[in-house]
Formats: structure tokens, C-alpha cells, sequence
């Protein structure tokens, strides 16, 4: 039953800084964070005080209103600090590491004896949950829906990402347990889908107990919620879970050991990286000791997660909690001469979608460095059609992102606002002329759509 | 450029808030970006955003209208010299340089009072707003000189550019929000306010009823009408043709084509109006769908009412309706607006379908009206967001079957 789909819709921005295949080790960070802003909608409890103790694995803090699911440290340290922000919202729990990383092991977990409900109980207890994500919402799963199915990505097209093939070579035996565990969790299909452009790797062709679906087409390809629109689309009332693959790995690996595990291999992209390469770090880490001596300029961005949908950290700052990669770029907070680098200049230094740049009839190699000015000002929506040339899905974007920004409950549901997150837009919001922050409206959209109808 | 950027630097504290001059800050703003790309970054989602912005995509638009105008300002001067002399067999290219002066001295002007009423008007409702210069005006300021016969008086150019901001566009929000076409409404306004400077057989020359009012003699049994007011008389009881090879002696199609007859300053070339769509269509910002559609439309009409017949107007070749008054003008710059055309794919091509074909129904059966264009695009940006619904309410029923079948 596999599906091979073909997209014609999308966008592959090049940019320079690709990582090259070499994987090397850091020195282990300081600190490292959870921050409850990388699970959206989610109101944290602490569950430990500042300057208590904690064991790798051991919750940090859970749901408030839905107590089971808890986070775990990934280490073994101490609570440094509770940072927190406007009206005491809990921004970021930091944790210093303790020298001794040993942890006790429990040994390994056998899924196959186990029955559904105790592996989701363990998963629960384990801080292993956030690593399950729901559509509709885009939020962290409820472990009390029964999802119709869930998905994983094997591979990530957007700008820079990671090669997962690399990533997870030879981890085929923890992709393939964390796949395991999540047949557990649905009566539905699990769905892995791999990337019909290149041959992938043997963690993920081999895989067994799934449907392994190809997917061929430009970004957003590799994005979950394509693939769901094409292969099984959610309709009202129905939920659809997705793990991040490398998250899979982890799961996979939670149940061989007996023991959370925090580490994962993530890429330094960028214009702005000396030598953009990977690197194997701790989940949340601090990044000031990643970044020493990579970073080429000082009036640069720092984002933690690609350039469509990460999030701008410090340069001391942690990595977020679902990040596969770093990414610097130039900011771009200069003011631009019109006939050079502003709106009328020739345009052959700034990649573009548009064939409005000259660099749109350049050759389709070239690669660009971009940052992070607007190039422009905010509008009302002028331009028809361009946001729709990079949306593969069956749904009306300039539609659907208006009836969010009315707060039009009914427009929303019918216009698909339960197939979509926030990233899925990510690219409409990248070449929509009238800059207007896309991504954010329909998040706004969801909020509304779960105040109101979930 | 660094000295302007020093000095925009310089200015800047008095604009901004507590600034002695806050409240023009707008238009600082306008004239600064104009200059320079602010210095705006990206603070929500995407880090990065593409290149093009509302500016560069409306200068492309001025870009493309710049054959029409200059095609338009020379045969402004051609016809001032014809309603002179009398001779309307004049040959189009003699004297060249003396005509291009002569029709910059004509157009120029209506230029000026487009571009200096609109602007006005817009930084005013910028101020009261608090924000800059929003791009939309600039395309319509200069497709406003384009569609006025050559004789408009100024004065009126200032009214219906007045209404057509105030009435059209501002109070609906601005750019991006108007339901009309502001250009389109600009003409629409002069036409049924002032009919007589609007239509019939003395306005496309600039200077003619002015000559015929004071009585010089060449002018006798002189007429400056159009193609369109000529092939209106075939409803008439005194047609000027007695039939259609008549009137190819007098409009030829190639003449059409090349835009040798008078009409309103920019309709008249399709050759100028071509180039203009190969400049939108190549850099993607007109809507190849809308354009293509439209002709389709108006052809298919020029076809039925062939099929009718009866009289010259309506055994009129469905090929010469493409190439006389503002059909092609209509179908490349004013239908394609984004703001007031379809915005969906489909819909596109049936509200540019439709607009064709109103546009040679008004202009063949209404004796009222001798050009359907401008009425056509009106009613069908009006009818766009229905067109629109449909098209939504499709796409809306399909995922609705979806969840009925599963």
C-alpha cells in the first residue's frame, strides 16, 4: 500500500552553508534548558525547586492541565535557575551538569511483551511523550486520543536541514524499536516517508511494520504535514500524530538501554559558520561553546532550527527542544541604497521566487546568502497567486490565512485550518510580497480553532 | 550614498516619536524607504524573506505602461496637428520631434495633476493614519492619464482622481482593500459627470473643438471621432459608413493594430499595449490567465454577434474588436489588477472570460455606451468575489466529501 507521490508545488531556497558530512564532538556544555515556549499552548508545573538535584530522566516539570505528560532532564545536574518572564511565565529551566553523567540503567525494555497501554504509560513516565506531536493544533499529543495515524519524515527539505540519512546511519537498530513502540500507540498506520530524489539509508528502507511512502518534489516535501495532506488527510475530529525521525532514534534507544537519552546529532549551517559541519550535542544545550570560533561576523542571527521555522537564540543561548540544526546568517539591520542592494537594485545577490530578481533567471545551482532584512515593508495582501505556488496542498492559503486573521471559526474549518500548522506556511510567508508574518496568523488561527472547537 | 544615508540618519530623530516633526513622520518615512529599504528585520517566523516587495512589483507595472505612453504622447501631438490642419490622412510619422513636444505639453500635464491630486490625497489619509505611502497609488496614477482622451480638461483630471482615491479606495482601507478599479472608477466618474468631455467626436483631438468653435474653415465637415463612434452610427439613422469596407478604408486593421486612429491617450497602440504584457507576463506580476481569458471572451462575443448580424457594428470581424478602443488597454492593465480581479486560479479565468465578453456586448448593443470595457471590468470586479465564493465553496464541498466517504 505504499504511495509514491510527485509534488509540482514548492520551493527549494539555496543558500550557502551547507554542512559538510564530517560529524565531530564538542566539549559538553555547561548548562542545558528546557524551555516550555518550544511546546506551544503547553503550561508547565515545576515538579523540582531551583538548586535541587536531579538524574537523568528524571521529570522536570509537567502539563498542568494534563498532568501525565511530563519532561525530563537529559542529565544528571543540578537546577541552576528558573528563568522567568511577564507575570511569572516560566521561560527557560536551566541545569547545570554535574560532572558524574553516569546514570543507572534499568536495562533493556521488551516492547513486543508489552501491551499498548503499558507503553504508553512507560513513555509517559519517562518524559518521552513531548516527542509526539499532534495535528491538528501542532501541539504536543494527547495521550488520550487515539490517532488514525502517525507519521514520521525521513528526511528534512527545508533550507540547509540536516541529512537524516547521515544522521542516523547505523542506528538502524534504535530507528526500528522506536518504530515498534509507536505501533503501539495507534490502531491506525505508522507512516514513514522517505525521499524519492535520493536512495536513502538502510535505517530507513529497511524499516519493517510500517508503510513506507516516497515522496519527490521540491520544499516542503519533507515537511509532515505534506505528507499527510497527500497520503492521509485529516479530517474534523480526526488526530494524526508525528515524531521528529531522530526523536524515533531516541525512542528507539530509551527502550534498548533503559535510559533517556538526550543526545542527538545536529547540524551548524549557515552563511555565517566557518565550517558548517555536524555535530553530536546534548538536547537543549548551550550553544556558546558549539559556536567558539565558528561564527564569522559579530552582527549575525543565531537561530536554533532552520531559517523558515526556527527560533533566535542568544548567542549564549539554549537549543530548542525539537532543533535538528543551527543556523547563522547575517541580520540584515542596514538600510539598503535603492538602485544597489534595495527594491529596485538588479537583485542578483538575493535569491528570490519571484522572476521579478534577476537572480530567478540565473542558473538553478547558484547558491545565495541571504539575511535577515524584511526587504521590504508590511501590507494589506495585493498579490494573487504567489502564495500558492509554493503550498502543495489542496487547501487555499491566502483563503485560509485571512479567514485566521478575521477569527472566522466556520471559514477555518472549512478551508482545512485542521491539516495545517503554522510551518507548513512557512514558505508562503518567505515569498509573499507584502511581508506579512504568515506563520504567526495562522498559529493564531489554531489557538482560536483550540479554544473553541477541540 | 553613504552621505544620504548620513543625513537620513540625521533627520531621523525629529520624525520619530517626540520628534518635533512626529506628525509628518509618514512621509518622511515614504520619501526614506523610497530611497532605502528600511532597515526592518524579520522578528516572527520565517528569518528570512524573499527579495521582492510591494515597490519593486509596482514600478514593474510603471515600467510596462512606458511603450503606451510614449506611443501615447505621440500621437497626442499627431492629432493636435491633424484637428490643426484638418487633413486626418496625414501621415503619422512626418514631423516626429515637433509632434513628441507638442503631445508632452498635452499629456505632461494630466500627468502632473494624476500623480500630484492622488499623492496629495494619499499622504494626507498616510498622516491621519500614521502610516507611509502605501504602492498602489503609483500604478494608478499613471493609468489615469492613459485612459483620458487627450482633451480632458485639468481640472476635471483633479476631481475624478479626487473621487476616485477618497470614494474608491481610501475609505475602503487603502490599497489592497478597494473593490473597485481606482483608475477605472477615475474614468467612470468623469464619464457620466461630464458625458460631453468624455465621449463623442471632439475630445480625442487635443484642440479641436476649440478650433471648430472658433469657425476656422478647414474644419468643415471635419470629424474626430473614433473607430468605436463611427461603428456606432451603423445603429444610427444617419450611419457615417454605408458599409463595412467603407470603414476598412478609414480604420484598417493593421492601422488599429499599430494604434494610427485617436482614442484615449494610451488605448490606441496594441503593438505599445503587447509589449507592456510581455513585460508583465515575463516577470510574472500580470496575470497571464485574466489576460488571455479576456481576449478569449471578447472574441467569442465579436463571434456570436456575427452569427446575429443585421448591421455594420455587429458583422464587425471579431478580430477588429481586439484592436479598437480600450479593449486591449482594459484587458492587460486594468483587468489584471490583483486587488480587484479574482484572486483565485479558476476564478481568474471566468472573471476574465466574462469581462471580455460584457465588454463587446455593451460596446455592439447598448447605443448608450460606445465603449463596454471600462463598465465591463466595473461590473465584474464587482462580481469577482461571488466568482471567488464559488470557487472557495468548491474546493470547501471536496473536503467535505472527504469526511462523508471516510
Amino acid at each position: 500500500m505504499s504511495k509514491t507521490i510527485k509534488l509540482r508545488k514548492g520551493l527549494d531556497i539555496r543558500l550557502v552553508g551547507v554542512a559538510n558530512k564530517v560529524k565531530t564532538e564538542v566539549a559538553a556544555p555547561k548548562t542545558i534548558s528546557l524551555k516550555p515556549a518550544d511546546f506551544h499552548g503547553m503550561t508547565p508545573r515545576m515538579l523540582v525547586k531551583e538548586g535541587e538535584s536531579v538524574k537523568t530522566g528524571q521529570a522536570v516539570f509537567q502539563d498542568k492541565y494534563n498532568e501525565p505528560i511530563k519532561f525530563a532532564s537529559p542529565v544528571n545536574g543540578t537546577i541552576q535557575a528558573i528563568v522567568r518572564g511577564d507575570k511569572r511565565r516560566i521561560l527557560e529551566v536551566v541545569i547545570a551538569l554535574d560532572e558524574n553523567q553516569e546514570s543507572n540503567s534499568t536495562g533493556t525494555i521488551d516492547i513486543s511483551a508489552m501491551s499498548n497501554e503499558e507503553v504508553k504509560e512507560k513513555m509517559l513516565a519517562s518524559g518521552l511523550w513531548p516527542f509526539i506531536r499532534q495535528r491538528p493544533l501542532d501541539v504536543i499529543a494527547d495521550p488520550a486520543n487515539n490517532p488514525k495515524a502517525i507519521f514520521v519524515s525521513a528526511f528534512d527539505s527545508s533550507p540547509l536541514a540536516p541529512d537524516f540519512d547521515f544522521v542516523l546511519h547505523g542506528k538502524n537498530k534504535e530507528f526500528q524499536v522506536g518504530l515498534d513502540a509507536l505501533t503501539k500507540l495507534t490502531s491506525g498506520t505508522v507512516h514513514l516517508t522517505i525521499n524519492g530524489k535520493l536512495p536513502s539509508d538502510s535505517t530507513f528502507t529497511e524499516a519493517k511494520g510500517v508503510q513506507i511512502n516516497t515522496m519527490i518534489g521540491k520544499h516542503p516535501a519533507g515537511n509532515v504535514g505534506t505528507q499527510i495532506h497527500h497520503v492521509d488527510p485529516i479530517n474534523k475530529g480526526e488526530f494524526v500524530w508525528t515524531v521528529n525521525a531522530q526523536d524515533v532514534a531516541n525512542i528507539g534507544s530509551f527502550f534498548l538501554n533503559g535510559v533517556y537519552a538526550g543526545k542527538k546529532t545536529i547540524a551548524i549551517t549557515g552563511s555565517e559558520v566557518k565550517d558548517p559541519h555536524y555535530i553530536e550535542v546534548l538536547q537543549g544545550a548551550n550553544v556558546s561553546n558549539i559556536l567558539e570560533g565558528q561564527v564569522k561576523s559579530d552582527n549575525v542571527r543565531v537561530i536554533s532550527g532552520n531559517v523558515l521555522t526556527g527560533d533566535k537564540i542568544a548567542k549564549d543561548g539554549h537549543l530548542g527542544f525539537y532543533s535538528n540544526q543551527m543556523t547563522i546568517i547575517p541580520e540584515g539591520n542596514q538600510l539598503k541604497f535603492v538602485a544597489t542592494k534595495g527594491w529596485a537594485g538588479p537583485g542578483l545577490d538575493k535569491f528570490s521566487n519571484n522572476r521579478l530578481m534577476l537572480s530567478a533567471w540565473l542558473g538553478r545551482n547558484k547558491k545565495y546568502k541571504q539575511d535577515t532584512n524584511l526587504n521590504g515593508e508590511e501590507r494589506a495582501f495585493v498579490i494573487t497567486g504567489e502564495i500558492e505556488k509554493v503550498f502543495p496542498f489542496d487547501i487555499l492559503p491566502m483563503q485560509l490565512t485571512k479567514a485566521a486573521i478575521t477569527d472566522d471559526i466556520d471559514g477555518m474549518e472549512n478551508l482545512g485550518i485542521y491539516e495545517v500548522a503554522p510551518e507548513d506556511f512557512a514558505l508562503c510567508e518567505y515569498v509573499c510580497s507584502s511581508k506579512i508574518d504568515i506563520q504567526d496568523k495562522i498559529r493564531q488561527g489554531l489557538d482560536l480553532i483550540a479554544e473553541e472547537c477541540m | 550614498m553613504k552621505f544620504l544615508e548620513k543625513i537620513v540618519h540625521n533627520m531621523e530623530p525629529k520624525f520619530t516619536k517626540g520628534g518635533k516633526l512626529e506628525k509628518w513622520n509618514p512621509i518622511f518615512e515614504s520619501f526614506t524607504t523610497l530611497a532605502f529599504t528600511p532597515a526592518h528585520v524579520t522578528s516572527k517566523g520565517a528569518h528570512i524573506r524573499d527579495g521582492v516587495d510591494l515597490k519593486r512589483t509596482m514600478m514593474t507595472v510603471i515600467i510596462a505602461m512606458i511603450p503606451c505612453l510614449l506611443f501615447g504622447i505621440y500621437s497626442a501631438g499627431h492629432w493636435e496637428m491633424v484637428a490643426a490642419t484638418g487633413d486626418r490622412s496625414l501621415d503619422f510619422w512626418v514631423d516626429g520631434g515637433a509632434k513628441f513636444i507638442a503631445g508632452l505639453a498635452i499629456v505632461l500635464p494630466i500627468i502632473v495633476v494624476s500623480y500630484g491630486v492622488g499623492l496629495t490625497i494619499e499622504f494626507i489619509f498616510g498622516m491621519k493614519n500614521g502610516h507611509s505611502l502605501h504602492e498602489g497609488f503609483l500604478v494608478s496614477g499613471m493609468l489615469i492619464p492613459l485612459i483620458m482622451p487627450a482633451d480632458v480638461p485639468l481640472w476635471m483630471v483633479g476631481v475624478a482622481t479626487a473621487f476616485a482615491v477618497i470614494i474608491g479606495k481610501e475609505i475602503f482601507g487603502g490599497t489592497g482593500m478597494n473593490i473597485l478599479n481606482v483608475a477605472l472608477l477615475c474614468r467612470a466618474f468623469l464619464f457620466f459627470a461630464y458625458p460631453t468631455a468624455m465621449s463623442g467626436d471632439k475630445v480625442w483631438m487635443s484642440g479641436l473643438s476649440e478650433n471648430m468653435a472658433n469657425g476656422a474653415e478647414n474644419l468643415d465637415g471635419f470629424s474626430g471621432a473614433t473607430a468605436l463612434g463611427d461603428l456606432a452610427s451603423f445603429i444610427s439613422d444617419k450611419p457615417v459608413f454605408d458599409n463595412l469596407d467603407m470603414y476598412y478604408n478609414n480604420y484598417s486593421f493593421m492601422d488599429s493594430l499599430m494604434g494610427f486612429i485617436p482614442g484615449s491617450i494610451g488605448e490606441t497602440s496594441v503593438i505599445a499595449i503587447l509589449l507592456g504584457a510581455l513585460i508583465l507576463i515575463v516577470s510574472g506580476v500580470g496575470s497571464l490567465r485574466i489576460m488571455l481569458s479576456f481576449a478569449i471572451g471578447g472574441y467569442v462575443m465579436g463571434m456570436l454577434l456575427n452569427l446575429v448580424g443585421g448591421n455594420g457594428f455587429l458583422d464587425l470581424p471579431p478580430h477588429f474588436h481586439l484592436v479598437i478602443g480600450g479593449f486591449a488597454f482594459g484587458a492587460v492593465f486594468m483587468a489584471t489588477d490583483p486587488v480587484t480581479s479574482s484572486q483565485t486560479a479558476t476564478g481568474k479565468i471566468i472573471y476574465g472570460f466574462l469581462g471580455g465578453l460584457i465588454a463587446i456586448l455593451i460596446r455592439v448593443l447598448n447605443p448608450a455606451f460606445p465603449e463596454g470595457v471600462m463598465l465591463s471590468i466595473l461590473f465584474m470586479n464587482v462580481m469577482a468575489p461571488i466568482i471567488d465564493h464559488y470557487v472557495v465553496q468548491a474546493n470547501v464541498n471536496r473536503r467535505l466529501k472527504r469526511l462523508k466517504t471516510t
